[in-house]
């Protein structure tokens, strides 16, 4: 890693003279042309941009990254297989297609949440009130069109903009006031649970919470996509994914820089649209359980009637591949992104750069308060109902374990949104096999330790390739 | 070389409260030249180097960029006249890649898109343009370069912005002797393709190798501006350490020893 300029060592500089340094030979930089030798020289260095000429130079990069403790979402995928393998093996009811469908709107909830805790990751913050201010949003939602017979597009959208609103209080708290971040928003954890429940109390029906009437709030959870949009949906996402990496690809090769491999460009996008139409398809299928015709009195006469069928995409997954399309393009493509990297990286840095760290700042707490209100609208229109159970401390920690889990670091500066979403299956896999598992048996005590094993498990994953990183010295 | 300085300093003044740190300091720095400034610790360099840059407000005397009078109220505008500074605890993110470092802050972009290819291609050719060739690829994280690649790094960045000044703080504190010469060749570099370099450093053998003009401070005083020629390392050290020369005749002296 330290090789030197062989031509610059020990070379005495004259002073006051270029004599010295003249002789030296025009050097280069190994410039990207295609010499046999750059591929091996490159294969040894941990690049963030994963270049290289053939196949194997790359496969060699990945290898060396992930030895230097680069592991990214690895050991997540791998533990997602594992246990998707473990429990479809001891448990039938786990591998139903009703199930993955179940798993599916259950954990977007989460998963919404940990997209915007990745955010707030990146820049080594925390925010413990997440998971209560999605419920103070949620709340704020189901009042205005309980009580106040508000139509849905102006309730989710009050929603929301409390949840601005929390951030932007968080956000100054933080960078103005300078009280660490977890200890504003453990303070707002606290004053957001009583908050919701005031809210909640304030026009609870029968069970202590407030029901869900509108239907549109209703169908992002319990509503399918036709079939045709559906697979529509996987279409525009395959040739947006082409497009993005095929255009990258051309304007590197047009100024002449190394590009991916052909093969694994290919292979890349292959991946990606054989698991999108297989996502599609099963999802298509019709997963009701209970597809055997009942006998029901219709009109006085007694009738078979077949159960509808449950198929299509649920429509939260159309929420969930926007907002992924959407965060991934502002952290990896914009400049905005760009920024937030650098200041969780090296806050004084980004300052002498010139960058607003105290916007980023705020920003970030913005975000992740504003998908925290679309995650708690989407909790409550999974159980129908607004209630603060479902808002507690769990959900906050289940979604920085997603974030975690899925391979974004504590320390800041490292973490994408991909993550969210795959640590949030696994997550889910877990919450909801465990729960299957061991039910009637003391159910949810074991599934919080497991929980709380695994979370420890990948913080400390988390910090030991972190150690390793520093000691390669690959980041 | 021409006898306007590209950047002077005439008569600066700076205090803390009662202390005064900087009692009419002047300084010259030209272009195609690197100016040592040196001193012993608290004689006032970096106190000199941050009134340059614009953290500090002077509290006397007179700020000339190109003979121009100019008011320097905070780096932003230092970097907009031209003036980069390289500070010893370098200012790179070691979660980012060298381009990514080299353009922090000034993304250069295509509608909302960040134009990575081009600012691959101009990272690599400002690397290139100075000789660098420790590095082997733009792409790699900062992290995973050594103590001379990251001070590369900064320089480069430095010199990407077309800037005509810069300073560098202590630049080889940190480095072995391989890599110290590697940075002072570069640092020799910048000032033959025509940038004034402005080198703060504590070590003498480094300064009388690169520079072509020496400033001493010395509490809070210039004690003398000299050219390279003027000095060997003993009255350099005795400059330093007693502000004076003892029988001297040196030319470059500015305002005389003091007594």
């Amino acid at each position: 890693m330290t090789s030197l300029d062989d031509n610059g060592t020990d070379k005495p500089v004259a002073p006051g003279g270029a004599s010295a340094v003249g002789t030296s030979p025009p050097a280069t930089v190994p410039a990207p042309a295609g010499t046999s030798g750059t591929e091996d020289r490159l294969a040894a260095v941990a690049t963030s941009l994963p270049v290289a000429h053939s196949a194997r130079g790359y496969f060699n990069l990945y290898v060396q990254r992930v030895r230097g403790g680069e592991m990214g979402s690895l050991p997540a995928v791998g533990g997602l297989v594992g246990l998707v393998i473990l429990f479809s093996a001891i448990q039938p009811t786990f591998r139903g297609l009703y199930n993955f469908g179940n798993m599916l709107t259950e954990g977007s909830g989460p998963v919404l949440l940990a997209m915007g805790l990745v955010f707030v990751l990146l820049l080594g913050e925390i925010d413990l009130s997440a998971g209560f201010a999605g419920g103070v949003c949620a709340a704020v939602m189901v009042r205005l069109m309980v009580g106040y017979n508000m139509a849905w597009p102006v309730s989710i959208g009050a929603a929301l903009v409390t949840g601005i609103v929390i951030g932007l209080l968080i956000g100054f708290l933080r960078t103005k006031v300078r009280i660490p971040s977890f200890v504003v928003t453990l303070a707002f954890f606290l004053a957001f649970q009583g908050v919701a429940l005031f809210i909640v109390n304030n026009g609870k029906g029968a069970h202590g919470d407030v029901r869900i009437t509108d239907n549109v709030v209703l169908a992002f959870e319990n509503s399918q996509m036709p079939k045709w949009a559906g697979w529509l949906l996987a279409a525009v996402l395959i040739a947006g994914y082409g497009y993005v990496k095929l255009s990258a690809q051309r304007a590197r090769r047009r100024q002449g820089l190394l590009g991916e491999p052909t093969v694994v460009l290919a292979a890349k996008i292959g991946g990606v649209t054989v698991g999108l139409l297989l996502f599609v398809l099963l999802l298509n299928q019709n997963r009701n359980v209970n597809s055997t015709p009942v006998a029901t009195n219709v009109n006085g006469t007694i009738t078979f009637v077949r159960p509808p069928a449950v198929e299509g995409v649920p429509w939260v997954v159309l929420v969930l591949v926007g907002f992924f399309v959407l965060w991934t393009f502002v952290l990896s493509r914009t400049r905005y992104g760009r920024h937030v990297y650098a200041v969780g990286g090296n806050e004084e840095a980004s300052r002498r750069a010139g960058i607003a760290v105290d916007r980023v700042r705020i920003s970030v707490f913005v975000i992740c308060s504003f998908m925290a209100a679309v995650g708690g609208i989407m909790i409550g229109s999974n159980v129908a109902a607004v209630s603060v159970q479902n808002y507690s401390g769990n959900t906050l920690l289940l979604a920085v374990g997603a974030a975690v889990i899925g391979g974004t670091s504590l320390f800041g500066g490292k973490g994408r949104v991909v993550d969210a979403l795959i640590g949030g299956a696994v997550v889910e896999v877990i919450q909801n096999g465990m729960s299957n598992l061991v039910q009637g048996n003391n159910g949810s005590s074991v599934q919080y330790i497991v929980t709380g094993v695994v979370l420890m498990l990948a913080a400390a994953i988390d910090a030991l390739s972190r150690r390793r990183a520093g000691a390669t010295g690959l980041g | 070389m021409s006898d306007q300085p590209i950047l002077e300093m005439r008569d600066i003044k700076k205090s803390f409260g009662p202390v005064d740190v900087l009692k009419e300091v002047d300084f010259r720095a030209q272009a195609g030249q690197v100016t040592a400034l040196v001193g012993d610790n608290g004689a006032g360099k970096s106190t000199l180097v941050k009134c340059i840059s614009g953290t500090y407000a002077i509290d006397g005397g007179e700020y000339l960029y190109e003979g121009r009078p100019v008011v320097v109220h905070s780096p932003r505008d230092a970097s907009a006249l031209g003036i980069e500074i390289v500070y010893q605890d370098l200012a790179l993110c070691d979660n980012l890649d060298i381009v990514q470092n080299m353009f922090l802050g000034r993304e250069r972009v295509s509608g909302l898109v960040l134009d990575e290819s081009s600012m691959e291609q101009a990272a690599e050719e400002t690397l290139r343009s100075l000789s660098v060739r420790t590095v082997k690829s733009v792409r790699q994280r900062v992290a995973s370069l050594s103590g001379g690649q990251r001070q590369t790094v900064a320089i480069a960045k430095a010199v990407l912005w077309n800037s005509n000044v810069v300073v560098l703080d202590e630049p080889t504190a940190a480095l072995g002797v391989a890599q110290t010469a590697q940075v002072l060749s570069l640092v020799r570099r910048l000032a033959d393709r025509g940038l004034a370099v402005v080198l703060i450093s504590h070590n003498m053998t480094d300064v009388l190798q690169v520079a072509d003009s020496i400033a001493v401070l010395y509490l809070g005083q210039m004690a003398a501006q000299v050219d390279r020629r003027d000095v060997n390392q003993q009255q350099l050290v005795e400059l330093i350490t007693t502000g004076r020369l003892e029988g001297s005749d040196i030319a470059g002296i500015t305002k005389g020893a003091i007594a």
